[in-house]
């Protein structure tokens, strides 16, 4: 029983109706729509606490006075937020019951991205053996992270365990009415994931949601909050380079970092989620929230390669609220087909000798769309506030467009701000090269969209720097002509 | 009554004045219904963001002023490029002054809009330019156009140059508590011909002045226009400058703005690209104090192939001045081998001053060189002290750094004159005396 092509793609255009007439009520999923009723089902299901059920009701009562924005360079049809279901039980059935039956496509992308079987047939939703290597990988950390006092878990656990924690942090970077869709996770958020690193610990690991595998399935709208607390520092993975068909057309995740006096957060995210087909039909939406509030000689280090998700609305930022306090931003984003990236990021100074850098990179090809959209704002009290920025757009093929949108507030003298941007494309006296010495066009190209990705793939944790770079390859497959 | 309203029930009073009959009045009433339902722009329009009209509506302007007031040249002399002969356009609270002026109609016609549009002579090229390449839909350009009748008329006939620069000026003479003008200009040069304009406005008192003009260049095949503003007004000045360019092949026009003076200025430059192998120019000094605001809107669009164009602005910003740039290029699909260049580059030198930047690319076309740059800094410390070392007293040591940083955009100017003449208003505004001819 071989999955073809055809019934792939007849699979994804019935796609959109498995929302509107979802029959098979399980007794874990919610009916769709929104309203109150619905939010204090979802409080109530994951047992939360009554101030956590009155937080999301205030986040509510804030979304319906807000508007969805259309200020962003990318077009789409509005989702109708009354035809999902805000809720559904994370435990599904598996889609297939055997590998056999998967895409035969994805699974060559597996096998360039070099994923082990086990994981191939979790990624791609195959039921898998009860005992897996990786959920005994997963206890062994936990044990390790519980010595050092670090609390890594979901958040709805976090809400239970340390409510403490959770209540004074959360919402404090995104408030609740930050912008429409925050406002919406807040209301709803399903779960996601929670970290506390000590004072003065150092995380010994790169913490990833990748490990926590039995958690996994956290839904369309995600929660992340790290908290590191004062000199303590913690590196965190979010994501995956496999590409994950996701059933959720719409993603509306909030991450808050929260770096306390000398500490260090480093937030590396790969997203592949489905960008649609070649006919640019389907693909993901995906509008997050992520910011990062920097205390005294904090830093926070913001790493990020987009390549999937046909609609993508994302401004990782940081407030730079301590003296002496760092913020970073390395970004590659790549649209191919019909896909659409609004991104970049936001870097408020507010605090004396505050310092940013931000290098954003990207690569469109086929008929998609790539933004950069930023913020460098220096307040009046920021003395000596430094900032570099630089955005490289690299266009492939004439029907695709590269745009930059860069907005710059000085309000301090002390001030030094310097923004660079530059579009070109692949010259052909490049390629030329390449193919004298016999490397051939598509491996060509490979080589210097790396080339001119470097800069960011330096910036992530090792064995993700190698697949991401990999990930760039086969999401410009093709895109050559 | 706010001044929306009044403008709209002043468009009665002036339809009384004109001919109605005209097909230009066509071109107004419809601007007119635009400015109706648009009226004037907030700060919730992201091209407005950083620039607010809300006191400028508060204020009481006299729509048309009530009497003909008289200049010597004397009084004004020092406002005129003097060191050179010019032809020149001269209004006095909107109306022109023939006193002041020196207009011609030899082999080029360099002389008034309110005769462009009423002579049946000058209609076969009125019916083909006016309002041609002005928005239609923005609504400051809009209530311009609902407006216009006043302004200056140049059209440069193929293969011809004028014998000496334009100079456009406005004055202001307070004999109003305040007073709004709606200049309109239209500048035709046909293929292969040049020109040089040099435009100013200049308020006499400090009565509350609002200028909101609205100029329209067209530059036909080879043709060359150099054109110069020079906005160095009193302190209750305000302009709202939007120009439009209509390039066409091989043509080469250039704009530099040099803002110094002003309540508030903002300035749309408009340029397009309808042929190939075009070079436009924007190049721009701002050197502000006071509370002073400036905003320049830059626009370029490439629509055909093998283009250039180059922006070059800079600004020095002190006390609670603040400054914006907003440049903007949009790249076409089939405008390969596009070179766009945009450059900003700014100095605070005081704590409360702002500056707000956005240089924006759109870029459609892959076979193309684009780049911006922007910097926001300081005067360099080391190279002070160097100069300070060397016997030049800070003052002095500052000023020539700044002069210094203005430099590249006053080197592209081609009338000497305009050149000293700007040097002079810089170091004016810098406080100093440079002790050499810059």
């Amino acid at each position: 029983m071989a999955y073809t092509e055809e019934e792939l793609k007849k699979e994804l255009e019935t796609k959109e109706y498995e929302y509107g007439f979802y029959t098979d009520i399980e007794s874990d999923t919610l009916p769709v729509g929104l309203n109150e009723e619905i939010i204090i089902a979802i409080s109530k299901k994951k047992e939360e606490p009554d101030w956590m059920t009155a937080w999301r009701l205030e986040a509510f009562k804030h979304w319906k006075e807000m508007e969805e924005p259309d200020w962003a360079n990318v077009h789409y049809k509005k989702p109708d937020f009354q035809a999902i279901s805000y809720y559904s039980a994370p435990n599904k059935k598996p889609k297939y019951n055997s590998l056999d039956e998967v895409d035969p496509e994805l699974l060559e992308t597996f096998k360039k991205l070099g994923i082990s079987v086990d994981e191939q047939k979790k990624l791609a939703g195959v039921a898998v053996d009860i005992v897996m290597d990786s959920v005994s990988v997963a206890t062994t950390f936990k044990k390790t992270l519980a010595e050092k006092g670090i609390i890594f878990c979901s958040i709805s656990e976090a809400i239970k365990e340390h409510p403490e924690l959770v209540k004074k942090y959360i919402g404090t970077v995104v408030p609740q009415r930050d912008n429409f869709y925050a406002a919406l996770n807040s209301a709803v958020f399903s779960d996601g994931s929670f970290c506390y690193i000590p004072k003065g610990v150092r995380c010994p690991m790169e913490l990833s949601t990748y490990f926590r595998i039995n958690q996994a399935g956290t839904g369309q709208f995600e929660r992340t909050l790290v908290i590191a607390d004062e000199g303590s520092y913690v590196s965190y993975l979010e994501g995956c380079t496999a590409p994950s068909r996701d059933e959720n057309q719409l993603h509306a995740a909030v991450v808050e970092l929260i770096a306390l006096d000398d500490a260090e957060i480093k937030y590396s995210t790969v997203q592949n989620w489905f960008p649609g087909d070649k006919e640019g039909k389907g693909g993901v939406f995906n509008f997050v929230t992520k910011r990062g509030l920097c205390e005294k000689n904090a830093k926070i280090s913001w790493t990020q390669v987009e390549t999937g998700s046909a609609v993508t609305w994302k401004y990782p930022s940081c407030v730079l609220k301590g003296d002496n306090s760092i913020g970073e931003f390395y970004s590659i984003a790549v649209t191919n087909n019909f896909q659409q990236a609004d991104t970049g990021t936001k870097m408020v100074h507010l605090g004396k000798n505050t310092r940013s850098t931000i290098i954003s990179k990207g690569i469109s090809a086929g008929k998609s769309q790539n933004s950069y959209r930023g913020l460098v704002q220096v307040n009046s009290r920021a003395e000596n506030a430094r900032n570099f920025s630089q955005c490289d757009s690299l266009l492939m093929g004439n029907e695709c467009g590269a745009h930059t949108f860069p907005y710059i507030e000085a309000k301090n003298k002390s001030a030094q701000i310097e923004h660079e941007a530059t579009t070109s494309k692949i010259g052909e006296d490049q390629i030329f090269y390449c193919n004298q010495r016999g490397i051939d066009t598509e491996k060509a190209i490979a080589l210097i969209v790396n080339g001119f990705s470097k800069e960011v793939l330096n910036k992530l944790p090792m064995e993700f720097a190698v697949e991401a770079q990999k990930l760039l390859e086969i999401s410009l497959e093709g895109s050559v002509g | 009554m706010d001044l929306k309203d009044k403008l709209i029930s002043s468009f009665m009073a002036f339809e009384s004045n004109v001919d109605i009959e005209h097909p230009v009045h066509d071109v107004r009433t419809e601007a007119m219904k635009n400015f109706e339902m648009k009226g004037f722009p907030s700060k919730k329009e992201e091209a407005w963001k950083y620039t607010s009209l809300k006191n400028l509506q508060k204020v009481d302007f006299s729509i048309f002023p009530k009497e003909e007031n008289a200049l010597e040249y004397k009084q004004v002399k020092k406002y005129f490029l003097h060191e050179v002969d010019t032809y020149k356009i001269v209004f006095i609270d909107g109306i022109y002054s023939s006193y002041l002026s020196e207009t011609t109609h030899d082999g080029v016609d360099i002389c008034l809009m309110s005769s462009a549009l009423t002579k049946p002579m000058y209609k076969p090229v009125v019916d083909v330019y006016f309002n041609k390449v002005a928005s239609k839909d923005e609504s400051l350009t809009t209530l311009n156009t609902a407006f216009s009748r006043e302004g200056a008329y140049i059209y440069i006939p193929k293969n011809k140059m004028p014998k000496k620069p334009v100079e456009i000026i406005h004055f202001a003479t307070g004999n109003e508590a305040s007073l709004m003008l709606q200049p309109r200009n239209l500048i035709i040069a046909e293929e292969n011909s040049e020109l040089q304009v040099i435009e100013r406005h200049q308020s006499l008192t400090s009565n509350e002045v609002l200028t909101n003009s609205v100029t329209e260049i067209f530059a036909a095949d080879s043709a060359i226009v150099d054109y110069y503003k020079i906005q160095n007004d009193s302190e209750n000045a305000s302009l709202i400058d939007n120009t439009y360019i209509d390039q066409k092949g091989k043509s080469n026009v250039s704009v530099h703005t040099f803002s110094f003076g002003g309540k508030l200025i903002r300035n749309n430059l408009n340029f397009y690209q309808n042929g190939e192998h075009i070079e436009s120019t924007m190049k721009g000094v701002t050197i502000l104090g006071n509370k002073q605001h400036v905003d320049h809107h830059t626009l370029v669009h490439h629509i055909e192939p093998n283009c250039e164009s180059h922006q070059d602005y800079k600004g020095i910003y002190g006390e609670n001045a603040t400054g914006v740039f907003n440049g903007k290029i949009i790249v076409d699909k089939i405008a390969q081998k596009t070179n766009a260049f945009q450059q900003n580059n700014n100095i605070l030198v005081s704590d409360k001053a702002t500056i707000n930047t956005k240089p924006q690319l759109e870029i459609f076309a892959d076979d193309v060189k684009c780049s911006h740059g922007c910097t926001i800094g300081q005067l360099d410390e080391d190279a002070l002290f160097y100069l300070q070392s060397r016997g030049i007293p800070q003052k002095e040591a500052r000023a020539l750094l700044m002069y210094a940083f203005a430099n590249n955009v006053l080197e592209s100017v081609r009338i000497p004159e305009v050149k000293a003449r700007i040097n002079k208003l810089i170091a004016k505004k810098l406080g100093v005396s440079l002790g050499f001819d810059l």
